[in-house]
């Protein structure tokens, strides 16, 4: 796979669900991590709009935003497909991916606030997921069905990320008895192989949103 | 098997006029079904049941929501005329973002040059200036976004032109003058019939917006 180069950070969801993808596809690449609070000169030429990672280079050409680089992935090497070959199915997934999206900015006040907002993102988290347990997911074991898709990989953070968010905030959001079917999602997701073999240390985690939860609050005061 | 199609949609919306270029590009035959959106129809909440927006595209009975979806659907199931997207892998992922862009910044920033008034007004007029920026050097010398023809995201733009004499009035702002390119591309997309036939009047537009902004600005 001549030159295909990854810009991540260690911690982040978001390019763990190219790497998922890349791996689940055979697909061999260098990664490169990145320090947010001093980006290369190289992440700023490739994503000079957002400024962000993840950052897929393949062969000197740059493609940015995870769901995105991830269909542009599945276009260039259709094995072990993550999106159905139906269009309507295919649409119906690329909706719950653009739902996530949208709703999931929501959780981050969980995290980085107290009081008033932090109620209101337990809130809006609690809704969105209420939504994804009842009309995503079904009586699905995933959301691509027998094996893990696109949507599964998108809502990844939810099954390693928000646990440690939880732990962090000392609230628990994603209670088994609340939400059966996605509880069991989760713990199949991270079952998958490649999943299992692919996710940030959770301790490491731990440890560095906690402090980074620090740092937001007493900056904000 | 009979190709039923039915779009939930509103005029003014600059979503549901996507899903409408992209159907007259393709030349389909659809009924269109206009919804009032402080009385949503039990059709539009049968198949948008989580969202409960227009636009949705109701094929052979089947919902597809979320306007830039339903133009990737359109493309791939009408897919013997007319491409919207383009074909290598790469140019597709750069239109996809650019429309991604456009979907996350444009609408945004077009909403408080209309919707408020004062510093916040100020401050999204300078937003959208800075993205339409943006744009005009994404597009470059070229006719359109997508090269020499219309495409995906030249569709995914277009649309807010005729919000334009809104933010113009409402704004206090002259685009022309700031974004000529923006306005030259935007004329020469109207050349085009599935864009000159699905934009509403600007006029018509402004004069809507100017019954929403009484809700949200007291003058």
């Amino acid at each position: 796979m001549a030159g295909v180069k990854l810009h991540g950070t260690w911690y982040s969801p978001f390019p763990y669900r190219v790497i998922w993808a890349l791996k689940l596809k055979g697909i061999s690449y260098e990664y490169i991590e990145e320090d947010l609070s001093n980006k290369s000169p190289l992440l700023l030429q490739y994503n000079p709009v957002h400024k962000k990672i993840p950052v897929l280079v393949h062969s000197g050409k740059p493609i940015c935003e995870s769901m995105i680089i991830i269909e542009y992935i599945e276009e260039k090497w259709p094995q072990t497909p993550l999106l159905p070959s139906d269009p309507y199915e295919r649409a119906k997934a690329r909706f719950w991916v653009k739902f996530f999206e949208e709703k999931a900015p929501a959780i981050w006040p969980l995290y980085r606030s107290t009081g008033e907002e932090q109620k209101k993102a337990l809130k809006d988290s609690l809704e969105m997921l209420k939504i994804v347990e009842e009309q995503g997911l079904g009586e699905k074991k995933f959301f691509g069905g027998e094996s893990i898709g696109i949507v599964d990989i998108a809502f990844g953070v939810i099954a390693h990320w928000f646990g440690v968010f939880e732990e962090v905030v000392e609230v628990k959001v994603l209670e088994a008895h609340a939400f059966p079917r996605l509880h069991a999602w989760k713990e199949n997701f991270e079952e998958v192989p490649v999943i299992k073999e692919n996710l940030p240390d959770r301790d490491k985690m731990l440890d560095y949103f906690k402090k980074r939860r620090m740092e937001i609050l007493s900056a904000s005061q | 098997m009979a190709n039923e199609v039915v779009l939930l949609d509103f005029w003014p919306s600059m979503f549901g006029m996507r899903v409408r270029i992209a159907l007259a590009e393709k030349g389909i035959k659809y009924e269109y079904k206009e919804e009032d959106l402080k009385n949503k129809s039990p059709l539009l909440l049968e198949m948008n049941p989580i969202n409960k927006q227009i636009p949705v595209l109701i094929h052979n009975g089947k919902p597809v929501c979320e306007s830039l979806i339903i133009v990737q659907y359109i493309d791939e199931v009408w897919n013997d005329k007319s491409p919207l997207l383009p074909s290598d892998p790469y140019q597709r992922a750069q239109a996809r973002f650019w429309a991604d862009f456009v979907d996350k910044k444009v609408y945004g920033a077009s909403r408080k040059v209309w919707s408020t008034k004062g510093e916040e007004q100020e401050a999204g007029k300078k937003e959208f200036f800075e993205i339409l920026k943006t744009l005009e050097v994404e597009l470059g010398d070229k006719p359109y976004f997508g090269g020499e023809t219309f495409g995906y995201v030249d569709l995914s733009f277009i649309t807010f032109y005729s919000w334009f004499q809104a933010y113009e009035v409402f704004g206090n702002i002259n685009i022309e003058a700031e974004c000529p390119k923006i306005i030259a591309w935007a004329k020469r997309c109207l050349q085009k019939e599935s864009v000159a036939k699905t934009l509403p009047d600007q006029k018509k537009v402004y004069e809507f917006v100017a019954q929403m902004r009484k809700r949200f600005v007291s003058e």
